[in-house]
């Protein structure tokens, strides 16, 4: 056990994963290793198509670990379960749903109390910034508010470690930067263990307390940085720049 | 702002002419086809009364029709109550086994394998190729022609539901995983609500052909029904009541599925069609 008062969450346990199909083994994950502290805003960092959405589905017990284990709190993820929330990169909205029915979904399937249920999603609604928006149903949404909503969704249900599967990259840039903004925003009011993956290095330096750069497939840890510039963090300022040269160096001898 | 609202008003107001003049062009379309109907049968006599007769003639016998027994036995509302009772028996019939069967194949494989081939077996025969053997098997009272009518509804909503559940997507059932759902829960919160839309189509055809295979099955089997009045008339050399009797039937057919369209809108959500 560690002495310091950060308490250890959720840790990765030399980490492999090979599919087998299609007559051959593509081997995506090998001996990743790493260890995440309560309320870290972990950044998955690599480049597309290495095996950060295979990582993710693992972590989220959405896939099995062919080497190694992902243990929460100590217990071994066996299965997906509630207190992991997982955000997703494309619209993982019900459409049947209207914004409301989506965030309350997961304490509606775990039978939580009515009016517990909607003063929660009252909360997350406003959080996000969707107030007016709760009887809208997805199709009326632009992309940056679907992906609010998903956030909401997440967040409503109380996991203790959201997932986020670069729930950004479908976005144009501009709306890019503000749900980067939106998302510090939420993440400072209700503080959480966050592993977020993306391959766009400015989301990942503004966003993180340290960053995991991953290799090419076979995903493998490169090297971590960890990012102490206080926040909110100014994308233009000469030390962010500085990292984001140092971290694009280290990312070119990957590849 | 005030000129903007202006351009609104105007905006709003060509585009609710633009509706009436489509609509115009929808009665038009409707008026030609009956002077066109009524110039060569009632005025210019190009076709023969016997083969063709004129629109007045037919809205004539139409009315007529209430309240005369003639030729065939029974007026007109008898035949169309008779005719509705059997069909909607027999979709009520095919829509309820089907939808839940389409989505059982679906969901469980090993169902969808038992059942497949049958199914695949059975669907491609026309429904008209079973009217005899149900005859053989239920006579030519209500049971015959209800079997046909419930195989011919059945098809389509096994074949649409199956579709429908088959559409569900992985991120969904991923959701719905993550926040600790059972199976039994994703079916009914997610598969279900995916599949409801082609669902509602299924539905749809099912109520279409049920329609349709009734009229078929009344011309085989029956003593009265629209079927049997306009196969009876036409033996009698009575154009005008075959006509009424299709005209009863494409009103019918159209009433239906609107209201099951009307149906369809309420329940299905936030799906863009």
């Amino acid at each position: 056990m560690e002495h310091n008062a950060v308490k250890q969450i959720l840790s990765c346990r030399d980490v492999s994963k090979t599919f087998y199909g299609d007559g051959k083994c593509t081997e995506v994950i090998r001996h990743i290793d790493f260890d995440v502290t309560e309320n870290e805003f972990v950044v998955l960092f690599g480049p597309g198509q290495c095996g950060k959405t295979t990582l993710i589905k693992m972590l989220a017990g959405l896939e099995e670990c062919e080497e190694g284990s992902i243990s929460l709190e100590n217990e071994k993820i066996t299965g997906p379960r509630p207190d992991l929330g997982v955000v997703y990169q494309t619209t993982a909205l019900f459409p049947w749903c209207t914004v409301r029915g989506n965030i309350e979904f997961g304490p509606k399937v775990r039978n939580k109390d009515k009016k517990e249920t909607r003063k929660r999603a009252d909360h997350f609604i406003d959080l996000v910034g969707l107030k007016g928006f709760e009887d809208s149903y997805p199709k009326a949404l632009s992309g940056g508010m679907r992906q609010r909503v998903g956030i909401a969704r997440a967040y409503c249900n109380d996991p203790r470690v959201l997932l986020m599967d670069e729930p950004f990259g479908h976005l144009d840039a501009q709306t890019r930067y503000m749900m980067e903004e939106a998302l510090e925003n939420i993440w400072q009011k209700e503080k959480r263990t966050v592993i977020f993956v993306t391959n766009n290095i400015e989301e990942a330096i503004y966003l993180a307390d340290r960053i995991i750069l991953l290799t090419n497939r076979p995903a493998s840890i490169k090297q971590e940085f960890k990012i102490e510039l206080p926040r909110p963090r100014d994308y233009v300022s000469p030390e962010f720049l500085k990292l984001r040269e140092i971290i694009t160096q280290a990312m070119d001898a990957t590849v | 702002m005030d000129e903007k609202q202006q351009k609104l008003l105007e905006h709003e107001k060509q585009q609710r002419a633009q509706k009436r003049k489509y609509l115009m062009i929808s009665v038009v379309s409707v008026c030609v086809f009956f002077f066109v109907w009524e110039l060569i049968t009632g005025i210019l006599h190009i076709l023969p009364d016997y083969t063709m007769p004129s629109p007045v003639k037919v809205l004539d016998s139409f009315i007529k029709k209430f309240y005369t027994k003639t030729p065939d036995g029974e007026i007109l509302p008898v035949h169309i109550i008779t005719s509705l009772k059997v069909s909607l028996f027999g979709f009520f019939l095919g829509s309820v086994t089907g939808v839940p069967i389409g989505i059982m194949m679906a969901w469980h494989p090993r169902f969808e394998k038992f059942f497949r081939p049958l199914f695949d077996l059975i669907r491609p025969v026309p429904t008209v190729a079973w009217i005899p053997i149900m005859i053989l098997w239920f006579g030519i009272g209500l049971g015959a022609k209800a079997a046909v009518i419930f195989v011919s509804a059945f098809i389509p909503c096994v074949v649409n539901s199956f579709a429908g559940i088959k559409q569900t997507s992985q991120v969904h059932l991923w959701v719905a995983q993550t926040f600790g759902a059972s199976r039994r829960e994703m079916l009914f919160r997610i598969a279900i609500p995916t599949a409801l839309p082609s669902i509602f189509t299924g539905l749809r055809l099912s109520l279409g052909s049920s329609w349709m295979a009734l009229v078929a099955a009344e011309m085989l089997a029956a003593n009265k029904g629209l079927g049997y009045m306009i196969y009876t008339s036409r033996s009698l050399g009575r154009a005008d009541l075959i006509i009424v009797g299709m005209l009863t039937i494409g009103a019918i057919g159209a009433i239906l599925s609107y209201v099951l369209g009307i149906a369809e809108k309420r329940i299905v959500k936030g799906v863009s069609r």
